[in-house]
């Protein structure tokens, strides 16, 4: 995304699909896509490139909606994330990764679980369930009980 | 009476399941509260969680529990009118009280015991936090002297001779007998068991010993042995004290032919608990199922030969193929949701008892008929109404009819009747509680209002109005508070679990002759008559029942007060106009309203006009939730997928009338301090 390769938990990914249109959800961050309807279950779909303040893209024929299973202290949801392209499968030692230097308050990296070195190459592993649940999504769940 | 007993037993677990609920509530909101500064709509929450816990423990006849939670509610009523101060001690006491109550309704559900001494302490330390204590709290205390009110105890040994079950006697039965005159705690002695080999399984080894607690005199114990009397040793001893066994051990098991230590009362419970989400369903409704699959197969293979090698001249054929496919989509649609349908008899069967309870408390002579108990409703509907029900038949007992002299005086009998009857009425289910006592006093309904302040003095409402005021939070007429009702909590919690259903409750009186309470909800929650809308690119649905009219705008028709809030005058009626495109913040929402369509809907008995671009075809919806993957939005009550596959929004009536309400309080010089004045309840949406 964005010429940058980010890395998700692969046991998190239930599938990939193509991107098709969402319909969009009222009063709610941009970000946030809208919902699809996956086989019957309702899936909020969230766009990564808006989610980390990255210029807009058109949608193009590589673009992939990625269904992820996020935790939350106490439920598990679908959720689809929209990103540029899906590239390989990296195999990564979780004592290999190292963590995200702090860049204070300029670049947010509450998001990013470590940072991974494949061939010669930046891969930045990322914690979905932070990612998903902060913000919008989180004060949405409290509201939910 | 012995064919409720377990059904009884299934609805108590549904009140521990209920009362587990509350008990998380309090909790919660308690940890939530700052001393100093009272959340009223939190110590509501607590309130009505107390309120709930109370009541389920009197109909199911734990009355520890129920006098128990009386003096917390008392204290949290004082706290919710303002009479006392939110402190941290007070906060403290009612945490501790939480976490005793817990127990309690622990050692309910596994019956067990729980310290008296304890029980006290917790209970005092609350009555002192109570401003002004000592005056209000006794009374409830003693209305109900409970079972476990100081009982005899006695211990017992039994030891049968060996050959005792020769002449057909089994110890089990005696033993279980034995256990129904009170609280039994069984040990078994199986010192006396030979090694394996020398086991003679028509011979008793083992013996046992018996703490009973139970007010009854030494004979009734000595009947149950009559029968062994001459084969066994006996021995019966009344203890003065209360002992210290904490936990009683059901009679289970204790087979004599294979002797076993009784561990199973924990299993028990695990079990219990986890059949909760399961459903009983009648064979014929499998069966009819399962026949609607077959046709379903038969018509699928229909329609695959016409495809094989299709020509025009299949084509009628092809039509009639899809129709019966038609056919068979909707019956197997209903009879699928046939299997969530149980009859109502579930709730109604807690009622007989109840009343009779109630009724001998309050010294009035009443009798229940229920009719249409065979009405079959959703299940989630069902575990829903239960409270509400409760609440609303407890008030008939307590406050609809007459003492029996009064009602002699009135010329009526002295009997009172209350009818409780559900039926069908089109695609909804109407259960009905009438009773045939004073009806409601207005007069004094219309005072307490203006005292409360929720009716200005200068008002003069109608008597329907005023017959309504009676679910406003907060007003109750019964003139003292009593462990049954009065608190002016139940009516507003019924009408709101009500509308919680998408459902609505109503009362109409006549003077001198009974009040009726009408509870109208649809069938089930699943599937929605929808009406599809088109908003700017976007469609979304209306729920059908709540649509009024549709009509074309006219734009001489609009005005708009303060240059914001916008009226559209019909007929002679000023309809707010809430703008879709605004509010939901759609691209293309001009300004000109000429060709538009404004649907009319109305849902908590208000109106409002929504601006549409299409009204396009109406169709039955499956509800999807948003919860599930997502969160609730406002204004949305859910979502459901179309013919196409896309996905469209369900929209909230009662949101979108509140968001309409915070627009125009935005307006005005006071915004609310929670910064979302249209949060409103919402009817919630079941993941399907």
């Amino acid at each position: 995304m964005a010429g940058e390769e980010y890395g998700v938990d692969i046991l998190r990914v239930q599938e990939i699909r193509g991107w098709d249109s969402a319909t969009q959800i009222p009063n709610t961050p941009a970000y946030i896509k809208g919902i699809i309807n996956l086989r019957g279950t309702i899936v909020p779909i969230v766009d990564l490139r808006r989610r980390f303040g990255l210029p807009a893209v058109e949608y193009g024929p590589t673009t992939v909606v990625i269904v992820l299973k996020v935790i939350n202290a106490d439920r598990s949801r679908i959720m689809g994330i929209v990103v540029d392209a899906v590239s390989d499968v990296y195999n990564i030692a979780a004592n290999e990764m190292k963590p995200a230097p702090d860049f204070g308050a300029a670049i947010d990296t509450e998001f990013v679980k470590g940072l991974g070195t494949v061939q010669q190459k930046m891969l930045i592993v990322l914690d979905i369930d932070r990612l998903l649940n902060a913000g919008e999504l989180a004060a949405g769940a409290e509201a939910t009980h | 009476m012995a064919d409720h007993q377990p059904l009884l037993e299934q609805l108590k677990v549904v009140f521990f399941e209920e009362a587990d609920e509350g008990l998380a509530v309090m909790e919660s909101g308690l940890l939530e509260l700052d001393p100093g500064s009272a959340d009223s709509e939190a110590i509501n929450g607590i309130f009505r969680a107390a309120h709930s816990i109370k009541g389920g423990a009197g109909t199911f006849g734990f009355a520890g529990i129920s006098s128990f939670t009386h003096g917390m509610e008392t204290l949290l009523d004082q706290i919710r009118s303002g009479q006392a101060q939110l402190t941290s001690p007070r906060i403290k006491a009612l945490l501790h009280a939480v976490d005793h109550l817990r127990l309690l309704v622990e050692a309910a559900r596994s019956g067990g015991k729980v310290d008296e001494t304890r029980t006290d302490a917790v209970r005092k330390e609350i009555e002192r936090e109570i401003e002004g204590h000592d005056t209000k709290v006794v009374p409830a205390v003693v209305a109900t002297p409970g079972p476990d009110a100081r009982p005899n105890v006695w211990s017992i040994i039994f030891e049968p001779n060996p050959a005792m079950m020769r002449s057909g006697n089994d110890p089990y039965l005696l033993l279980r007998e034995l256990s129904s005159l009170g609280r039994a705690t069984i040990e078994v002695d199986s010192t006396r068991l030979p090694p394996l080999e020398a086991f003679d399984p028509e011979l008793i080894y083992l013996s046992w010993r018996i703490h009973l607690e139970g007010p009854r005199d030494e004979k009734t114990i000595r009947e149950v042995f009559a029968w062994v009397e001459d084969e066994c040793r006996l021995v019966i001893e009344r203890q003065a004290a209360a002992p210290e066994v904490v936990v009683a051990v059901a009679p289970a098991q204790t087979n004599p032919t294979t002797p076993r230590p009784p561990q199973d009362p924990p299993v028990e419970q695990e079990r219990r608990k986890t059949d909760l989400g399961s459903i009983r369903v009648s064979i014929d409704k499998v069966d009819a199922l399962v026949n609607m699959v077959g046709e379903l197969v038969i018509t699928q293979s229909m329609l695959g030969q016409i495809e094989r090698n299709f020509d025009l001249g299949k084509l009628s054929r092809l039509r009639d193929g899809l129709n019966q496919l038609e056919r068979n989509t909707r019956e197997l649609q209903e009879s699928v949701m046939r299997i969530r349908m149980l009859p109502i008899r579930f709730i109604f069967s807690r009622f007989p008892r109840m009343v009779r309870d109630l009724s001998d408390q309050l010294g009035k002579d009443v009798e229940l008929t229920m009719l249409g108990e065979g009405t079959e409703l959703d299940k989630t509907v069902l575990e829903k109404l239960g409270d509400p029900l409760v609440h609303l038949v407890r008030n008939s007992v307590d406050h609809g009819v007459e003492l029996p002299e009064q009602r002699r005086a009135a010329g009526k009998p002295g009997r009172g009747t209350i009818t409780l009857e559900a039926f069908h009425q089109g695609s909804s289910i109407v259960i009905e509680i009438r009773d045939d006592g004073g009806g409601l006093k207005t007069d004094r309904i219309l005072a307490k209002a203006r005292a409360a302040g929720l009716i200005a003095a200068d008002v003069q409402p109608n008597p329907e109005e005023i017959n309504d005021l009676i679910f406003s939070p907060g007003l109750s007429t019964a003139d003292k508070i009593s462990d049954v009702s009065g608190r002016g909590v139940g009516l507003d919690v019924v009408r709101r679990n009500i509308r919680e259903l998408g459902g609505n409750v109503s009362v109409s009186s006549e003077p001198g002759r009974g009040t009726t309470f009408t509870i109208r909800l649809p069938l089930t929650l699943a599937i929605l008559d929808g009406q599809l809308i088109k908003v700017g690119d976007q469609t979304y649905i209306l729920p059908l029942v709540s649509i009024v009219e549709s009509i074309a705008m006219r734009p001489d028709q609009i005005n708009a007060i303060a240059g914001r809030a916008e009226m559209y005058r019909l007929r002679d009626e000023y309809l707010p106009i809430l703008r879709l495109h605004q509010t939901f913040g759609l691209a293309g929402g001009s300004q000109d309203h000429a060709g538009r369509l404004l649907v009319v809907v109305e849902g908590n008995g208000q109106r409002l006009g929504i601006t549409v671009d299409d009204l396009l075809e109406q169709q039955q919806v499956v509800i999807k939730s948003l919860d599930t993957n997502f969160r609730r939005v406002d204004g949305v009550s859910g979502a459901t997928i179309l013919g196409d596959g896309t996905v469209a929004l369900i929209l909230d009536v009662a949101g979108l009338i509140a968001f309409a309400k915070g627009e125009g309080k935005k307006c005005s010089t006071t915004p609310t301090s929670s910064g979302r004045p249209w949060e409103a309840p919402q009817r919630r949406v079941d993941n399907i």
